[in-house]
């Protein structure tokens, strides 16, 4: 299945991948080597047990050289949430600057697309790329470190706290399809800094492609780092993302992950706890309806003492949708004192809708607090009733009731434009009715 | 108003009323009293359209229509208004949110226009203070979290904003404390109206200190074994249901 990938690899390598600095070659070398021996996930890795890549693996994605765009900002207006928000836009693939608007950012804040970074601080990039996101044992990871093309990096210094969002949008229309996209991401919040991503995907046509996306996330000594991650992929097409973070000591990462589009989607976000006290909140939402399929893993390791973890995920589904949540969580001997939770509830508007969901916890150290808990269900009869009773028709009562269930994970959104822009969209979609 | 004919209803296999026959008029307020399990809160709970019930044999006439043939949500629409005896949390939807859907869907069944949210927000300051409420109360989510006598004032603030034609408070009184009492009571007065009428389950004389029946009746048993005027609530509280009980075979 990989095979068909060699020839484009060459190709790639020859014309374009080349470039850059002359250990990145030498890196997607390595890293498509290892895509080759690896092959495609199948049903018989426990990691992808749910969820079968086969509608990616028996196509070929191309990557190609996307033109410049001639989408205007008015017709992104529907998905940038917040225009004072700082942004990065890329429309398939592509970085576009008349689209962006960072300038900003305080100027000690360095922002990028990563092509211009491997030109201007190849060295930087060389330290940081790949250093989380290993492929050795992923075979997406690798085919993006293979055929990157462009993205973002982030580096925050020493304390700096960056006020406003940093939106990284990624638009497809109906020009890519049959391309592959493999963005990357790099952040680096130093010691004590603060930033919050947004990190957004976003299809506007009808177009068949694949999205397979990179993030490396570290997090230092008292940093903060919120990533929310918002896949709205279009219908018929194909979404990985994988986010690698790492902790420092008494660090905080929040994560959220949105999932309402893409005809199969799988999203990883996978965390180390390297040092005390560090706290990771994973939080998501994925709204599925007719043969959609979205996979979410999440793996955090305990890796240090006293260090805390919070999920909560909830996935509403319609139609034939499936959705699969796997929660790993590891506890390494040494990290006494841990303190984790993981919840994860789906709600089935269908008879036919299906969740499968595993929670998988390996606890090596006896001082510890770790819970977990899944619940799948449908809407309960006695608030219906208590709706109905007071004289809301039931599709309105079943309306609400959905979006109440969501609203419970929407509240973790700590970006006030972010948590309005979803409540409505989930609110608007269920209830067909207008939230002011 | 009401007709309620040799009504008989199960829950599952286990028939709860027996053949129940009550007629209510305009302007009356009716206390539904009797021991635990006697069947009072089914009987208020098939009223509103509960879906757990099931209704063997019997009739229900409101307003010249066939009660069992409508939805809750037509019965609400028509003037039906059940106070619950355990007021369920919806969170993620605020108060003043599900207060004014509910208000609009009545409005819209009478053909009337919907109101915004701030021309609801003038109505709310009034209805609030029927049942002395603060109107923070209306930003947090339905029920969730509140204490058992902000469940029932926020029972009764519904109550106020739909203003029923027949309201049944089903249990209003358990549970709170005597100044919650009052409030809950003092509200119920405050909406009653020559057109509308109540009929108040309990199963405690107290709450008919503040809300005087015109009928009391004792159920017990899945039947009506009594009734009488307000001095048989009197009667009641000082001496138990157990007189009634024997004679009638229950």
């Amino acid at each position: 299945m990989t095979a068909p990938y060699a020839d484009q690899f060459a190709a790639f390598a020859a014309n374009g991948g080349g470039e850059g600095p002359s250990w990145l070659p030498a890196l997607r070398q390595q890293a498509f080597e290892r895509f080759a021996a690896l092959g495609f996930p199948t049903t018989r890795d426990e990691d992808w047990h749910f969820t079968s890549v086969t509608p990616i693996a028996e196509r070929t994605f191309k990557v190609v050289k996307p033109a410049p765009t001639a989408l205007t900002l008015s017709d992104l207006e529907p998905w940038l949430v917040d225009e004072s928000w700082h942004r990065l836009v890329f429309v398939n693939g592509r970085f576009e600057p008349v689209l962006s608007n960072f300038a900003g950012l305080p100027a000690d804040v360095q922002v990028s697309t990563l092509s211009e970074a491997l030109r201007e601080e190849p060295a930087w990039v060389q330290q940081h790329l790949g250093a989380l996101a290993g492929f050795d044992r992923a075979a997406f990871t690798a085919m993006n470190t293979a055929f990157m093309q462009d993205g973002v990096v982030v580096r925050v210094p020493k304390g700096e706290v960056v006020e406003a969002p940093l939106h990284i949008l990624h638009v497809a229309d109906a020009q890519v399809n049959g391309a592959a996209i493999h963005p990357r991401l790099l952040v680096v919040a130093e010691p004590l800094a603060q930033v919050q991503l947004v990190e957004s995907y976003v299809g506007l046509g009808s177009a068949t492609y694949l999205v397979n996306a990179v993030a490396e996330v570290s997090v230092g000594n008292g940093a903060r780092v919120d990533h929310y991650k918002l896949q709205r992929e279009g219908s018929d097409a194909f979404h990985v993302g994988t986010a690698q973070v790492t902790q420092g000591r008494d660090s905080i990462y929040h994560s959220f992950s949105f999932a309402s589009g893409a005809a199969l989607s799988r999203t990883n976000i996978y965390t180390k706890l390297a040092a005390t006290g560090s706290e990771a909140r994973l939080n998501g939402l994925y709204v599925l309806d007719g043969a959609q399929h979205a996979d979410h893993q999440t793996f955090v390791e305990h890796l240090a003492e006293a260090c805390a973890s919070r999920e909560l995920y909830k996935g509403i589904l319609d139609g034939e949708s499936h959705g699969v949540f796997n929660g790993k969580v590891y506890v390494d001997p040494i990290a006494q004192k841990t303190d984790g939770k993981q919840t994860n509830k789906a709600l089935l508007l269908s008879e036919k809708a299906r969740v499968d969901t595993k929670p998988q916890l390996e606890i090596f150290a006896d001082d510890v607090k770790c819970t977990h808990g899944a619940t799948i269900g449908r809407l309960e009869e006695l608030p219906l009733f208590y709706l109905k009773s007071r004289g809301i028709g039931a599709d309105n009562a079943r309306a609400l009731l959905t979006y109440a269930f969501a609203a419970e994970v929407l509240e973790t959104i700590e970006i006030d434009a972010l948590r309005v822009a979803l409540e409505k969209a989930v609110f608007e979609r269920f209830t067909h009715l207008r939230m002011e | 108003m009401l007709k309620i004919t040799d009504l008989h209803a199960s829950a599952g296999d286990k028939e709860i009323l027996k053949g129940i026959s009550l007629t209510i008029n305009a302007g009356e307020v009716h206390a539904i009293m009797g021991p635990n399990g006697s069947g009072k809160s089914t009987l208020a709970q098939i009223i509103a359209g509960h879906p757990g019930y099931e209704v063997t044999s019997g009739s229900i006439e409101y307003d010249g229509q066939d009660l069992l043939e409508m939805e809750a949500e037509e019965r609400a629409q028509a003037g039906v208004f059940l106070a619950f005896q355990y007021p369920v949390e919806i969170p993620g939807v605020t108060n003043a949110y599900f207060l004014r859907a509910a208000y609009n869907e009545l409005r819209k069944a009478k053909g009337e226009d919907e109101v915004d949210p701030i021309e609801f927000l003038d109505i709310m300051e009034e209805k609030l203070k029927v049942v002395e409420m603060d109107a923070t109360m209306m930003q947090r989510s339905v029920n969730a979290g509140f204490s058992g006598g902000e469940k029932k004032r926020n029972e009764i603030l519904q109550m106020a904003v739909l203003e029923p034609k027949l309201a049944v408070l089903d249990e209003t009184d358990s549970g709170l404390d005597i100044d919650a009492l009052r409030i809950v009571a003092e509200g119920v007065n405050k909406l009653k109206k020559p057109t509308n009428a109540t009929i108040v389950v309990t199963h405690y004389q107290r709450l008919l200190n503040y809300i005087v029946p015109d009928f009391v009746h004792v159920l017990a048993g899945g039947r009506i074994i009594k009734s009488g005027g307000k001095e048989l609530a009197h009667e009641l509280e000082a001496k138990g249901y157990d007189w009634l009980l024997e004679p009638a075979g229950v």
